[in-house]
């Protein structure tokens, strides 16, 4: 009886036992959920969204694609998130992040995707930034056009290998999470407020009460040009990204999301909490969250 | 004579169409509306329309020309739709009531088939922004006074409109017109409106140009006067603010950029653009004013500007630690080990220096010049030459280990990884061999000329050709991928964070994906680039034949900085410690900061440098066709 419970939770070495076994992994972190490693690499992606509980239509919009490409060197992971959080009078805002999402996937769809599920599949002519680019300048136009006067926010990771780029327009945000705790934003918000912080002109407490803490300076689909942030980097070895509206940012404190991300069984299940969580602290915005769990 | 028969356009689903239909949109030269105005040209096109140079047929027997500004009205939604005309409709009043010469006059405006128009007076000329981009340097001084005191005079005129004031509220280049007899015109008046006092609205107006104090919705004469700063900015440093955070105009003093500006224009314009409206001018009469002193005591009115990117006061010129002559030249670059310099020269022989002296330790004859840059491990120099060798040769005394022989000159250089030599030759051909015995390993045929040093990182061996072509080879010799760039790729890669880096002669800067070859960015240069990228904390630096230093950032492809040469950047930028060191071919090492690009010093030779430097803790090193190799203080 004692070996079966020394082999369960590995508290003595198999040097010990008779019978030869597999040698065991090391004391799991007794606060994580059980995971296996994937093989080959691939993405568990979760994803939910909600109203809020003050506000009477969704204007977000979101847009996953998972999948793992095999090849004659092995599989490829790739991956394409997007969220959207509209903005704008007369209720458009919901059509401008649906343009937004529609014209950035379909962009990244024709001249990428495609390319890579061709028979011989040949790399896409353009680089990946300028496939991000043009995708965000066709959201733009689109919007303009349509929706004058309504504008969204968009923030996308496109993995490709073991490269991520970040496309990133207004205050959506995008986080690397990190098993020991640690959450990093990767995209900067295109507020006003958050200017005027670095400028020193207010505090990060004032910020957080400013009446114009929700204006943006810059949006996809408002003013002639814009410039979208769009960084590569290398994918993070292991853990999540987030991508999430400020109806979750701006709600939930940090350390409860990444609380609630590891102590789910699933991207799923964090997402619906996250949610949850958004709503309990009173839902003021609608809320998107993203969630995408890197293999071990 | 055919009226136009435009349909109402639908709001399609397909996105894909959209482009195309927004091409379409622009009504064909030749369309008449009204049976008056015939559409001559298409002079923009824009989101929401497009804007026509026309004939206006009323007049036959002149040639009256107009300007058509069009609005299509594509939305089905009611109330935007009544925004739009309504917008439309108050910009055409406006302009009825206006009189000046920095303001289009208004013939008329109509509504047809979903589109709006307005006919207004045709300017002759382009906008700033056309001026900005259609020249490289900076625009001179004379010419930003001169129009900013015209722009200074229509604000005035503006402010002070009879019944209630004016404010423009989307002050920028673009709507800024310069005409055949370089007067500025003020042009779209679409946001322009009466001020009411205090008030709050939404956020309009162009990012980058628009005062803090506008994204609160308050529009006053204060906030044109900081829009004018932002324009004046623009156009004297070539900085778009639209590409910056708002509000960053401190954060890039004028003269820092642009050292021909004079100390007290950049003045003026920095007053207009701060933060808080009651430090600024309170009128535009006031910066009129400010504007006129400017000219008259720089006197930069009459005086032509100097066009030298250089600084005003001329960096001292660095001395030297050492020197020593080769007997011909020097083209290719040093390698430092263990307190010694070995560099070759075209007077084929491999040299080592004592590091810290200069003094001769040994040379090494071979029967070629030596362009390659020597690489030592273990006790031995590896270095390849045009007698289509690659040679080593002990560290200690100079004399041969063992040589191998190619079919071309070897103008590539070596690198050592996990016991083997990796070089190319000018026989086409990648060699592998092992550094013990000499013996290859194996060769890869390429079909062209290698003279890009290969890189080995991560078991995986990366190198371009002289047929553009960039390799990625494991350790067996096969080939994992192969990009092919437009041509050739003299240029070194360099690895970093599984990302490629190099240049090619096809003017481009490129970053692959080191595991798949994948263009993740494209960087494009002023002219063909030899040069190997150096990086610094996501920085990338690379010169080319444009003779400009540039530094990138390496996330986005976003330009840092560049610097200036009077020649062609062959050779390589290097970081040591916070500096970048540069030759040219204009006979210059340069030492720049390598945040900024601000010149440290410089240090003439008496001919072209085209290797790259190589620096030891206080001491950088630098050959020269002169002959010369020089050890300067860092």
């Amino acid at each position: 009886m004692k070996k079966f419970f020394d082999t369960l939770f590995g508290q003595k070495t198999t040097a010990e036992m008779d019978i030869p076994t597999q040698p065991l992994p090391p004391e799991p972190e007794p606060t994580l959920p059980k995971r296996e490693a994937l093989e080959p690499t691939q993405f568990i992606v979760g994803c939910a969204q909600s109203v809020g509980r003050q506000r009477d239509h969704n204007e977000d919009a979101l847009f996953t694609l998972t999948t793992t490409l095999t090849g004659e060197d092995g599989s490829i992971p790739f991956g394409l998130y997007i969220v959207a959080d509209g903005m704008g009078g007369h209720q458009f805002g919901e059509v401008a992040s649906g343009i937004a999402i529609r014209a950035v996937a379909s962009t990244v769809v024709r001249k990428l995707y495609t390319t890579l599920l061709n028979l011989h599949p040949t790399p896409p002519e353009q680089s990946l930034l300028e496939i991000m680019q043009e995708g965000t300048q066709e959201a733009h136009r689109a919007i303009a056009r349509q929706v004058p006067g309504s504008g969204t926010t968009l923030t996308a990771i496109l993995i490709l290998g073991n490269q991520m780029t970040v496309t990133h327009v207004g205050d959506s945000r995008a986080y690397t999470i990190k098993p020991g705790g640690e959450m990093e934003a990767l995209t900067r918000d295109h507020t006003l407020v958050k200017r005027l912080v670095e400028l020193g002109r207010i505090s990060t407490d004032e910020a957080a009460i400013h009446p114009q803490r929700n204006v943006l300076y810059r949006a996809l689909g408002q003013g002639e040009q814009y410039d979208p942030d769009i960084n590569t980097m290398q994918l993070p070895e292991t853990g999540y990204l987030l991508i999430c509206s400020d109806g979750l940012w701006g709600v939930v404190p940090d350390e409860e999301l990444y609380r609630l991300v590891y102590a789910s069984a699933s991207p799923e299940e964090a997402c619906k909490k996250m949610i949850d969580a958004a709503n309990a602290a009173g839902g003021p915005d609608n809320i998107t969250a993203i969630l995408v769990r890197l293999p071990d | 004579m055919v009226d136009s028969n435009l349909d109402t356009n639908q709001i399609t689903q397909n996105l894909s169409d959209e482009t195309t239909q927004l091409a379409t949109q622009a009504l064909q030269t030749g369309t008449t509306l009204l049976s008056r105005y015939v559409i001559q040209d298409t002079l923009g096109v824009g989101g929401m329309g497009a804007v026509y140079r026309a004939r206006d047929m009323h007049f036959p027997n002149v040639v009256k020309v107009v300007a058509v500004k069009e609005m299509v009205i594509q939305t089905r939604d009611s109330l935007v739709r009544s925004t739009i005309v309504r917008n439309f409709e108050r910009e055409a009043n406006l302009l009825a009531t206006l009189d000046h010469p920095a303001i289009p006059r208004i013939y008329d405006y109509f509504t047809q088939n979903e589109r709006s128009y307005l006919v207004l007076e045709y300017i002759n000329g382009k906008d700033l922004e056309a001026v900005l981009s259609e020249t490289d340097d900076f625009i001179p001084s004379d010419k930003v006074i001169r129009w900013g005191v015209e722009l200074c005079d229509v604000l005035s005129y503006l402010h002070n409109h009879k019944t209630e004031p004016i404010v423009f509220r989307d002050m920028k280049p673009s709507n800024v017109m310069v005409d055949q007899y370089n007067h500025v015109v003020l042009i779209d008046f679409g946001i322009a409106k009466p001020f009411q006092g205090p008030q709050r609205g939404t956020m309009i107006g162009t990012e980058g140009y628009s005062p803090p104090e506008q994204y609160r919705g308050e529009a006053t004469p204060l906030a044109d006067i900081y829009a004018l700063g932002a324009t004046l900015h623009h156009l004297l440093t070539r900085r778009d603010p639209r590409l910056e955070p708002p509000f960053s105009f401190s954060e890039r003093p004028i003269l820092q950029i642009n050292p021909a500006c004079s100390q007290k224009l950049a003045q003026v314009v920095e007053k207009a653009l701060l933060y808080s409206p009651a430090d600024r001018y309170q009128s535009a009469a006031e910066m009129k004013d400010a504007l006129m002193a400017v000219a008259k005591q720089s006197g930069v009115l009459v005086q032509p500007p100097s066009m030298k990117s250089t600084s005003p006061q001329a960096p001292i010129e660095k001395n030297t630690v050492w020197e020593f002559a080769c007997e011909d030249e020097i083209r290719g670059s040093p390698t430092y080990a263990n307190g010694t310099i070995y560099i070759g020269s075209y007077d084929n022989n491999l040299y080592a220096l004592d590091s810290d002296t200069g003094q001769f330790n040994w040379k090494y004859p071979t029967d070629g010049g030596i362009v390659s840059k020597p690489a030592v491990y273990e006790n031995a120099v590896y270095f390849g030459s045009e007698d289509k060798r690659l040679h080593v040769v002990s560290t200690r005394y100079g004399k041969i280990a063992w040589s191998y022989y190619t079919e071309g000159p070897v103008r590539s250089s070596p690198h050592i990884a996990e016991g083997h030599v990796f070089i190319g030759s000018d026989d086409g051909r990648l060699h592998a061999v092992n550094t013990l015995s000499g013996r290859q390993a194996w060769t890869l045929d390429t079909g062209a000329p290698i003279r890009s040093t290969p890189v080995v990182v991560q078991d995986m061996v990366y190198f371009g050709t002289e047929a553009g072509e960039l390799y990625c080879l494991d350790y067996r010799s096969t080939i994992k991928w192969r990009f092919k760039a437009k041509r050739a790729i003299t240029s070194s890669p360099v690895v970093s964070q599984g990302v490629v880096y190099f240049g090619s002669i096809d003017t481009t800067l490129y970053a692959l994906d080191a595991k798949s070859g994948w263009v993740i960015w494209r960087f494009r240069l002023g002219k063909p680039s030899i040069s190997t990228p150096c990086l610094a904390e996501e920085l990338i630096f690379t010169g080319a034949t444009d003779g400009v230093i540039y530094c990138i950032d390496a996330k986005n492809a976003k330009e840092v900085w560049r610097y200036t040469t009077e020649h062609q950047v062959t050779g390589s930028p290097i970081i040591h410690n916070d500096a970048l060191y540069c030759g040219s071919v204009d006979g210059c090492l340069y030492c720049l900061e390598y945040r900024t690009g601000r010149l440290r010093w410089k240090y003439r030779t008496s001919a072209a440098i085209t290797g790259t430097p190589v620096a030891h803790e206080d001491l950088v090193y630098i050959g020269s066709t002169n002959h010369h190799i020089y050890a300067l203080m860092a």
